[in-house]
Order: structure tokens, then C-alpha cells, then sequence
């Protein structure tokens, strides 16, 4: 039985803007074993990047607050620690790889220094060996001339190239967690597929668990053990991989899958699109946050708000409709 | 979308555009970015023809250049057996309400301090359209065809979503009946979701309208939903060209190959059993492409003769091209 790392119950997170409060996470729990790796899909706005950012507390407050909830890793809680003790956490055994690797990098330090730091702050290694071992890394993510591009600057680097940086700045304390947020996003169909490769390969390596957050069903699907769904600051759908692809419930989540266009359809069909738009939650929803673009709502959905309930052991679903009809309805 | 036997709106003649490079005090050229490098190609009235390819490849350079927005280095642009490369500049303006363009970026294609009546009703203005009241009613009726409401008129670009702001910007390439439209990457800086509602959009148009398109893009899966045929770009020429499902199934140019290869497919049953053909390394620079084919440095079959000449652009198929001298 593979050891849980990470167990987040019941998150919260808020933000005050000038609009008034918005309900960015509203009561997010999930859980990651040793080895494993979840994808989390929605789309911009749903909270899938606060969530994270949220349990490594790097969310700014003010205007941030997480006002509810546990992020338990190996049974610490980190959201109770000293500022000191999660700072030895972050980078070290929770590393976070971030979307842009054009605005993430600093550009007036070369990627050296850069790469150098996290070696030198959490490891305690002295500058011969951080630079060692900075090489060993950029061949690890398959940086050619490694030891002369030491000396580079990012905007000398292609955006594939920097995202490898990225990548391997987030590998270089060996983490137990790697959280990687839209990390193939920015970047074409061939690079994408170099990362994606890359990650696996490190993953068997190094036997690390990852959390990898995308708004993208075809990366997830290559990636993920298990995927996470999420709405409006809720995981609205939760299984494994295999399971959520052959088996969507949420109307939401089929709504995604059929929105996307099928590469191996040998007939065009029109494309199924989910009208309206993701909401900005100026309150914590009391109906279903999806039921404006439901095409199964029912009286129901706009009084309460589903609890995400097993469907199977390992499926979760927050929606009292039944979909079994879900493809042929959309 | 059947438009095999339709005349050709479009016809593009070996266009090459290089961007200058210059240095030192006294600004000379030094060297020049070889954006586009001779592609030739015809684009069917009433067909969407997609153009695919890597950042940096000369998609969008080759959109634009069409249009005239840059001036071509050479090579020609024929609409209906003008020469628009020709043209002189007013001419070419007047050409404009014939062919119009829909930009990548929602955000940076609106002018933030101009009303949605304004927006949508410059077209009309420019061209004397239409004035006063009638550009209203012109206006209305153009957010109604984008779905949006026409109530919406008097509102400011930043009051929208990302979706709802693609639609003003296809409101207003449509506000002059144009029969060419150039569709710069629409949809990749939209949510999954609203990809969808914008694509079918443009469909619907497409078959109301008879508009003819040149969908750029670098999601391939969306390319082949809305493409009858496309071509693909490398480093600043095209590999190959043929019908959608063809060139999807059966792929003969190995940069094809590897760019399909690499598409995540939202089936993890099907991407457990494939092998992918990832390639190694990233585009060359465009300022010093390599000689002969310009995909020999990554190319799986590649050897010395490939690197000796420029592989010539041949119809291996019927109406299937590729530049490619080993297959």
C-alpha cells in the first residue's frame, strides 16, 4: 500500500477584490499517495491553480485568505506551520513547477544562479557542488552543452528549453510532490510531447508523486493515474483515469469531452459546445454552480448544491442527475 | 464543405517574406529572418483551408502577407486573378472589404476606449456603408449573427469574456460582406468550452455566407474538425498539402508524421497502447535555416543528400503535395 502524502480536507480559499469577495476554492478535499499522479482539469477561473498555491500558502494576503481547511502532508498540517518550517517544505519536498517559463525565470540572473539556489539554501551544498549538480540536472531534462549554457541567460534559452529549466529547478532538492501548473500549456504539440515524455520518464526515476494541473484532456490523459475535475472552486468529479474517460457523469465533465474534437472521427460532426460561460463566485454558491449550463438541471440543482459522493469506490461525483443517457443527450 | 471542383478564390505564387536585420551605426542589413520562403498554394471558394505548424514556422507571416499587410519580399497573391501584390494602394483598400482577418488575441484586437458600436461600425464607416442610424441597425444586426446582444452595443470591450470578445472581433471582419477570411489562431487563447461556441460560430457563418477561410492554427485536432484541407508549414515553407482526413490518416512527410504523433489524445486506453515519435530538439533559427530540406536536422530519415538540395514540391497523390525527396 503506497503512502499518502498528501491529504487536503475541506479548503477555502477567498479573495477580496474592489468587486466584492470572490469564492475562489470553496471546500476542496482530495488526497495523493506515494508514486501517483493526479491531474486536475478545469478551466481558467475554477481554482485549480489557487488550490495548490493555496496548500504551499503562497497565495498573497491580504488579498488572499484560506479560511477553512486542512492540507495535511504526512500528517503535518501545512497551512498551520511556521513560516520558517514551510519554508524548508517548499522547494525541498514540495516543488512547484510554474506555467510561464518566460515570466517564472528571473531574467537578469543567469540560469546558474538561478539553478544554484534551491542546492544552496536546502540542500547545503557549497557553489562547486550546486553547479555539479546543476549540470547533472540540465542533462537529466536534456539540455545539450549543459555545462557551458550554465552561463546563460532565459532569454537565451527557447520556451521548450526554459520550460526544462522550470523543470528541473523543481527536481533539484528530489521533492516527494512535484505540483506542475500548466506546465506544457505555452508550448507547441512537439515540444508538449518532449515534456510529457520527459516527466514520465523522471517519475519512474525518481519515484516522486505529482500533481499535475491543465486545462488540457489530451495531456491528462497521458499523464494521470487519477483526475480531478473541477467547477466554480469545487472538485465536481474525481476517478481514475480509465474510469473518468470511459465513464463521465458529470455534465459538465461530458460536456468538456465532447466538446473536444475527436482526431480519430472519420465523420465531422459539430462539435458539442456547453453555452454560457464559467462563473466569478461573488458568493459561496447554495445551488449547483454549474446548473446555469446544465442541460440536465433539474428543480433540485438550483436549491442545493451536490456533495461530491462515491459513485464506485474510486469515483466521485458532486450531481444527483442521472447522465447514463449523457452522450446521446448532448 | 464538398468544394473539390470550386474555383480558386486565393492563389498564392512562391510568396517569400524576409524580415531585415539590421546592426551597427550606420544600419546596415546584416542578415534577415526568413519568415516565409517561397510557398505556394490555392485556397477553393467556400473552402477552410488550415494552416499548421510550429511557433515561429511563418503561419501567421504567410496570413498576413496575403493580405497585403506586409509587403511581399516577392512572389504573388492572386484574389480572382488580381494580382494583389500589384495593386496599387488605394486600390488595395478598396480590395479590403473583400478579405478580412480575425486576430489570436481578444484582449489586444479591440481598442479598449471604443464602444462595440464603434468597433463593429468602423468597417462600414471607413467604406461608406453606411451612416447614422443605418449603422445601428447594421451594427445590431451583425452582434445578433455573432449571438451576442444587440443591446450590448453601447458597452466597452473590457465588460466581456474572452469568447464573447472573439465574437466582436468576427462581428466586425463580417460587417462588410467579405468573402476571404484570414482566422489567425481564434481560438487558442479561449477556454476549452468556449473553443467549441466560437468554431461552431464560424461554421455556421461559413455555410450562411459562402466564406471562404484560412484557419491558422497549431491545435491539430481543431485544424481537422475545421479544415477541408491543410497544409502544413516548416521553418518557413510548406511540407505538405492534401485533404484533411487524408493528411490526418495517412500522413506522408515525416514532420507530419511526428507533428500528429505528438497530439495528446484525450483516450488513456489509446495512449497507453501507442508508441509516440517524439522529436528531438527544437525549430532552427529562422535567420540561418539549414540547407536543402529544412527538416534534416530532426528528421528520422534523413541523410547527406538531404542536406545538397531543396526537395521539390510534388503531387505524389492527386491533390496531395509533399516536399519530401525519400518518400
Amino acid at each position: 500500500m503506497a503512502e499518502l502524502l498528501l491529504d487536503v480536507q475541506g479548503l477555502e480559499t477567498r479573495f477580496k477584490t474592489p468587486e466584492g469577495i470572490v469564492h475562489a476554492v470553496n471546500g476542496v478535499s482530495f488526497t495523493l499517495s506515494e508514486g501517483e499522479t493526479l491531474g486536475v482539469v478545469g478551466e481558467s477561473g475554477c481554482g485549480k491553480s489557487v488550490t495548490m498555491l493555496s496548500c504551499l500558502r503562497l497565495i498573497a494576503s491580504p488579498p488572499g485568505e484560506i479560511v477553512a481547511g486542512k492540507a495535511l502532508f504526512l500528517g503535518q498540517d501545512l497551512l498551520k506551520m511556521a513560516p520558517e518550517e514551510i519554508r524548508k517544505v517548499r522547494g525541498a519536498k514540495i516543488s512547484m513547477v510554474f506555467q510561464d517559463p518566460m515570466t517564472s525565470l528571473n531574467p537578469v540572473m543567469s540560469i546558474g544562479q538561478q539553478m544554484a539556489e534551491p542546492l544552496l539554501l536546502h540542500m547545503g551544498m557549497n557553489k562547486e557542488q550546486a553547479r555539479k549538480r546543476s549540470i547533472e540536472l540540465l542533462e537529466l531534462v536534456g539540455i545539450p552543452n549543459a555545462a557551458d549554457r550554465l552561463k546563460d541567460y532565459p532569454h537565451q534559452y527557447s520556451g521548450g528549453m526554459r520550460q526544462r529549466v522550470m523543470i528541473a529547478m523543481g527536481l533539484s532538492c528530489i521533492p516527494q510532490i512535484l505540483i506542475a501548473d500548466e506546465p506544457t500549456t505555452a508550448l507547441d504539440v512537439t515540444i508538449q510531447a518532449q515534456i510529457v515524455e520527459l516527466v514520465k520518464r523522471l517519475r519512474e526515476e525518481l519515484g516522486m508523486a505529482i500533481i499535475w494541473i491543465t486545462h488540457d484532456l489530451g495531456v491528462v490523459a497521458n499523464i494521470a493515474h487519477r483526475v480531478a475535475v473541477m467547477y466554480g472552486g469545487y472538485i465536481i468529479e474525481e476517478a481514475p483515469v480509465k474510469e473518468l474517460y470511459a465513464n463521465p457523469t458529470h455534465p459538465y465533465t461530458l460536456g468538456l469531452l465532447g466538446s473536444l474534437p475527436k482526431i480519430n472521427a472519420s465523420e465531422r460532426t459539430r462539435l458539442y459546445s456547453i453555452e454560457g460561460m464559467p462563473p466569478v463566485l461573488y458568493q459561496k454558491p447554495q445551488a449547483c454552480p454549474f446548473a446555469p449550463r446544465c442541460t440536465f438541471v433539474q428543480e433540485r440543482c438550483w436549491k442545493e448544491n451536490p456533495a461530491l459522493v462515491n459513485i464506485t469506490p474510486t469515483h466521485r461525483v458532486a450531481c444527483w442527475a442521472d447522465t447514463t443517457s449523457g452522450s446521446e443527450r448532448l | 464543405m464538398n468544394s473539390n471542383n470550386n474555383e480558386v478564390l486565393i492563389r498564392v505564387e512562391n510568396l517569400v517574406m524576409h524580415f531585415p536585420i539590421y546592426r551597427g551605426v550606420i544600419r546596415r542589413q546584416v542578415a534577415a529572418v526568413h519568415a516565409v520562403d517561397g510557398v505556394s498554394f490555392d485556397i477553393r471558394a467556400g473552402e477552410t483551408l488550415g494552416l499548421v505548424g510550429e511557433s515561429g514556422c511563418g503561419k501567421s507571416t504567410t496570413g498576413r502577407t496575403i493580405l497585403q499587410l506586409y509587403k511581399p519580399t516577392s512572389g504573388h497573391v492572386y484574389y480572382r486573378d488580381q494580382d494583389l501584390t500589384q495593386l496599387k494602394p488605394e486600390a488595395m483598400r478598396l480590395m479590403r472589404r473583400e478579405m478580412q482577418m480575425i486576430f489570436q488575441d481578444p484582449y489586444a484586437s479591440l481598442n479598449p476606449r471604443m464602444t462595440l458600436r464603434d468597433i463593429v461600425g468602423e468597417p462600414l464607416m471607413a467604406f461608406d456603408e453606411a451612416s447614422g442610424k443605418e449603422i445601428d441597425r447594421r451594427v445590431a444586426d451583425l452582434l445578433q449573427l455573432v449571438k451576442l446582444d444587440p443591446d450590448f452595443a453601447g458597452r466597452y470591450p473590457h465588460e466581456f469574456s474572452g469568447g464573447q470578445r472573439q465574437r466582436i472581433g468576427v462581428a466586425r471582419a463580417l460587417a462588410l460582406n467579405p468573402s476571404f477570411i484570414v482566422c489567425d489562431e481564434p481560438i487558442s487563447a479561449l477556454d476549452v468550452s468556449i473553443q467549441a461556441q466560437v468554431v461552431n460560430l464560424l461554421e455556421d457563418l461559413q455555410k450562411e455566407f459562402n466564406l471562404t477561410y484560412l484557419f491558422i492554427a497549431h491545435d491539430l485536432s481543431m485544424v481537422r474538425h475545421i479544415s477541408d484541407r491543410v497544409a502544413v508549414m516548416y521553418l518557413g515553407v510548406i511540407v505538405e498539402i492534401a485533404n484533411s482526413d487524408v493528411l490526418y490518416i495517412e500522413p506522408l512527410h515525416p514532420y507530419t508524421k511526428a507533428l500528429l504523433s505528438a497530439i495528446p489524445v484525450a483516450d488513456p486506453v489509446f495512449s497507453e497502447t501507442h508508441q509516440r515519435t517524439v522529436l528531438q530538439g527544437d525549430v532552427p533559427s529562422p535567420v540561418n535555416p539549414p540547407s536543402g530540406c529544412r527538416f534534416r536536422t530532426r528528421c528520422p530519415i534523413a541523410d547527406e543528400t538531404c542536406a545538397l538540395k531543396q526537395p521539390e514540391f510534388r503531387e505524389i497523390k492527386p491533390d496531395h503535395f509533399v516536399a519530401c525527396d525519400k518518400i
